[in-house]
């Protein structure tokens, strides 16, 4: 495996890549993911050794729970859970903008907790808990963040909304009374281009005034 | 605010799209995925100037899942450009690539890591010219060609109104300036993106992140040499665009040309990196500014000769050049102007079009000049503008047109918020804007219509606005469905709007210029007018009333004087259609630009048929010892017209307002020889929810007699003063004059230093 990729890089022009760096992380999740799981395919793999070609990768068979629903994939190691919630399963609510951490576009919950789904390989996602924003609304009803967000008009393009609504949610969760300055430090993860910032505030803030009339946080 | 006896117009409205936004369900063109879908990339060149000797594709095109790759050779070799008579971009590089990012070639594959690999693959034998990338060492006669022609001025305007040096000669103080800014990224969360489908024989359709649909089939028309009715573009959401979406790409027609050799819908989105090098910035400036004052203030001369780093094509080069020179005294009136403006090409990424187009950069000269001069002569800058300001009725130098303004109104209520001493660290700054309301010209010498709705009355109640308008955020479909609620006395529930398709809707120009609510919305309030006229001459016989004594409003036709006496709006559709023998209730509504053509090598003419005029305090803290900025408030006053939703236009301005102050205080492309050395978030830094200020918003509404129900430009304009604004802060806290943007600490310290010398 190490060999084939070694050779593979002298062929790379470029400087590493970011599909290289992250298959060099995905080799260590593989190693955690065939001792838990023991699935592996390392045999089938040099059975069709890559030529002047993408290397074959080697699919691991996954179930990963999304808004409550076991879903079936096969990923490679290296595949985060941003592009397998978007292309495989097209969860598309879920956006990729910066594709390295830097924006929050694609934050999710992983058990609760607000994560960069493009800085989560997919397979360390097994087992847990994975929230998306179609989980957030029970039918035709929104959950109290997003009518709180449609109220308080806190957002213009939207393509930020579904990460900020998760954090949102990922700090209501946490602190279901938090205060203006915990918000912004909550939500100084999440860039907003078109500056709703001071309007998503205000959102938290009713959301949480809404969640505590109403019992609480169960989004 | 005025109270108008309006339903919907005026009132805080949720944009029409808010759920689907809150729910993840929005589509955007980046969630398009079909049967059979390929995903395309592109090579970019690695060097900022270079012949292209040869190009071996030959490796890429075996590898395994590579549908196609292409080079100019599979294009037309059409040169395109925003501008239609300064077009210079080929979709991919013919003989030589111009910047670190210049399309080469152009893969399809099964996947996007496939495609990514094949880049790796193909060959291109380059030979390295000499690049130039100081736009004062480009405009050299002497410097490396980077287009054919005699020199790399890309677009030279210039001219004068009155004589200035006399201005000069008249005045009782003259104050000489030079001021720089930087280059900046829209940053748009959304990538630039298109997926293009290709069905033979001869159609395509193409899904686009874009400003205008229409505005992208003309030029998709003309670089693939395809009729434009061959041609459907459609728009889904756009995840934000600021003005970095205007324009046609060389992925759009890549993508295009590569789903018509492989017979599959090719997807091609932009890398952030992409976005930020091979997409386009905003014009950095270098601008010497003189301006000639009496002892009162009164402004006598203004003369600026400006050099716009351009980069490596002209892009809407031509337009910003016209538009530093445009707006160089508006919101004021100076009695002599001289205007020198040179765009020059560079081998660095593509400057064009970005919210404020040009104005932000020339206003953050002028104003901290203006402040300078102001506290020179002892004078408080706001009376300084009160002294200058334009009025309703005025006619500027340059033939601009002011049918509406409340900019002294707006200076009055700023000068009412402005509070008394600061304690030390701390300082209030003043600047003012004017923009406009979309162009009144055919700034793009084609034939097409300008702005169109159709609206088609249902029987169920409903009607359905059909309009080209691409709205990309600014929430511009929210204010045309307020507009037809209002006219037709429904709820904005009621409006089913089809958009942004050029199969189905109208022509429209698209989202540019902050044109929409001004021009679609008057073409919109006239199809919903001729539809309420079907329906009252309908409703008015089986009444047996004159139409004239009839009002649409809450859901209802009824008499006026006898609100019990009428019909639903939905039984009034039937009825209509009924007297009709069953003909459709349609409106159809246009908005046509001006007769008054601007002539950009005068400067002379009306630029827009309304101006927005905007006065901003800014209020900071600074750590004296690190050079640190904190812009603690922002107050505005905004003469947008008539706000027609005041709930999306606070957000416009609280908008402008972030972006304004990133780009005041530390938003800047780092590029060295050519490469951009901080493509991505961590090291371009964008203002997030820790940083921006608290925003107090005041409207003014000077009802332009023109706009839809008095309507102006909102929101767009209003970055051009957030940035002075905070510049004459700073100054005002610390004393310290910093001339170019951002106005980072390490400038302010230095400044500082220099004071103290």
């Amino acid at each position: 495996m190490k060999e084939k990729e070694g050779n593979k890089k002298g062929k790379q022009l470029s400087s590493v890549s970011r599909r290289e760096f992250i298959k060099g992380l995905g080799a260590g999740a593989l190693g955690t993911a065939a001792l838990s799981g023991g699935i592996i395919a390392l045999k089938e793999a040099e059975a069709h050794p890559a030529e002047e070609s993408l290397e074959e990768g080697i699919k691991i068979p996954l179930r990963l729970k999304i808004n409550g629903i076991r879903y079936k994939v096969e990923v490679e190691p290296r595949y985060t859970l941003v592009d397998v919630i978007r292309d495989q399963l097209q969860l598309t609510g879920t956006k990729k903008a910066c594709d390295r951490g830097e924006c929050g576009a694609c934050t999710v919950l992983l058990d609760g907790k607000p994560v960069y789904s493009c800085m989560t390989l997919a397979i360390t996602a097994a087992g847990r808990d994975i929230m998306t924003i179609e989980g957030l609304a029970s039918g035709e009803e929104l959950h109290p963040i997003q009518q709180a967000f449609l109220e308080n008009d806190a957002f213009q393009c939207g393509f930020c909304t579904s990460g900020q609504i998760m954090a949102v949610n990922g700090l209501l969760k946490q602190n279901l009374n938090p205060s203006r300055e915990e918000a912004r430090n909550a939500l100084a993860g999440n860039i907003c281009r078109c500056g709703t910032y001071t309007r998503i505030l205000e959102a938290t803030l009713d959301a949480s005034q809404r969640l505590r009339k109403g019992g609480g946080n169960r989004g | 605010m005025k109270h108008h006896n309006y339903s919907i117009i005026g009132h805080r409205q949720p944009a029409v799209d808010a759920a689907s936004k809150a729910t993840g369900q929005a589509q955007y063109t980046v969630d398009i995925q079909l049967p059979g879908m390929l995903w395309g990339k592109i090579l970019r060149s690695k060097y900022p100037h270079a012949r292209i000797l040869n190009i071996d594709t030959s490796k890429a095109e075996k590898l395994a899942g590579i549908k196609a790759v292409i080079t100019h050779k599979d294009t037309l070799g059409k040169k395109f450009g925003f501008v239609r008579n300064t077009a210079d971009q080929y979709p991919l590089a013919v003989d030589k690539v111009r910047y670190i990012g210049d399309e080469i070639a152009a893969v399809a594959a099964v996947a996007e890591d496939v495609a990514e690999e094949a880049l790796a693959l193909i060959r291109v034998d380059y030979e390295v010219l000499p690049a130039v990338f100081d736009p004062l060492e480009a405009i050299d006669p002497e410097a490396p060609l980077i287009h054919d022609g005699q020199n790399n001025i890309s677009a030279r305007l210039a001219w004068e109104f009155g004589n200035v040096e006399e201005g000069f000669g008249e005045s009782d103080f003259v104050r000489q300036d030079t001021f720089y800014t930087q280059p900046v990224n829209h940053c748009p969360l959304e990538p630039h993106a298109c997926v293009a489908s290709f069905e033979p024989p001869d159609h395509l359709t193409v899904w686009a992140s874009t400003q205008g649909v229409f505005y992208l089939r003309n030029q998709l028309s003309r670089t693939l040499d395809m009729p434009i009715s061959n041609i459907r573009v459609i728009r889904p959401q756009v995840g934000g665009a600021f003005g970095g979406k205007i324009e046609l790409f060389p992925f759009n027609v890549c993508a295009a040309i590569l789903s018509q050799k492989t017979g599959k819908p090719v997807k091609i989105v932009c890398t952030r990196e992409e976005v930020f090098t091979a997409t386009r910035c905003r014009h950095p400036m270098i601008i010497h500014l003189k301006t000639g004052v009496k002892k009162d203030g009164a402004l006598v001369a203004v003369q600026a000769r400006i050099i716009l780093d351009g980069g490596a094509y002209n892009s809407t080069g031509p337009v910003a050049t016209y538009l530093a020179g445009a707006f160089l005294c508006l919101p004021l009136k100076a009695r002599n102007i001289k205007y020198e403006g040179f765009r020059v090409y560079t081998n660095k990424p593509v400057c064009g079009a970005q919210r404020g187009h040009a104005v932000p950069q020339i206003r953050f000269a002028i104003e901290s000049q203006l402040d300078i001069i102001a506290e020179t002569l002892g004078l408080d800058p706001i009376e300084l503008h009160l002294k200058n300001a334009v009025q309703t009725g005025d006619v500027t130098l340059n033939k601009q047109v002011i049918t509406s303004c409340g900019f002294s109104e707006c200076l009055e209520k700023i000068k009412a918020q402005r509070s008394p001493a600061l304690p030390e660290g701390k300082g209030i700054g003043f600047a003012t804007c004017a923009f406009v309301s979309g162009a009144t010209y055919h700034l793009f010498f084609t034939t097409e219509a300008f702005a169109n709705a159709i609206i088609q009355a249902n029987e169920d109640g409903t009607v359905s606005l059909i309009t080209g308008v691409a709205d990309i955020g600014q929430g511009s479909d929210t204010v045309l469905a307020m507009i037809t609620a209002e006219e037709l006395g429904i709820g904005v529930k009621d409006i089913k709007l089809i958009t942004a398709d050029t199969d189905l809707t109208p022509y429209d120009w698209g989202s540019g210029s902050s044109r929409v609510t001004y021009q679609a919305g008057n073409a919109t309030k006239m199809a919903a007018a001729q539809v309420k006229k079907l329906l009252l001459e309908a409703v008015s016989h089986e009444l047996d009333v004159y139409p004239e004594e009839l009002v649409a409003r809450d859901g209802r036709i009824f008499v006026r004087d006898r609100p019990e006496k009428g019909i639903s709006f939905a039984e009034a559709v039937s009825l209509a259609q009924k007297s009709t023998g069953g003909e459709p209730i349609i409106g159809q509504g246009e908005f046509q630009p001006q007769e008054a053509k601007v002539n950009l090598q005068s400067g002379e003419g009306n630029t827009s048929p309304a101006y927005s005029f905007g006065a901003q305090l800014a209020q900071v803290e600074i750590d004296k010892e690190l050079g640190k900025v904190k812009v603690t408030k922002m107050v505005v006053a905004h003469d947008c017209g008539l706000a027609i939703n005041p709930m999306a236009i606070e957000g416009q301005i609280e908008g402008s307002i972030a972006m304004g102050h990133g780009q005041a205080l530390y938003e800047e492309l780092i590029q060295e020889k050519g490469q951009t050395l901080n493509a991505d978030f961590i090291n371009y830094r964008l203002p997030t929810a820790r940083d921006v200020p608290e925003v107090e918003t005041m409207l003014v509404e000077s009802v332009d007699p023109g706009g839809p129900y008095g309507a102006k430009e909102s929101g767009e304009g209003i970055i051009v003063s957030t940035i002075p604004a905070i510049a004459n802060a700073i100054s005002n806290a610390t004393g310290g004059r910093i001339h170019s943007l951002p106005l980072t600490p390490e400038k302010l310290l230095k400044a500082l230093e220099q004071k103290t010398k």
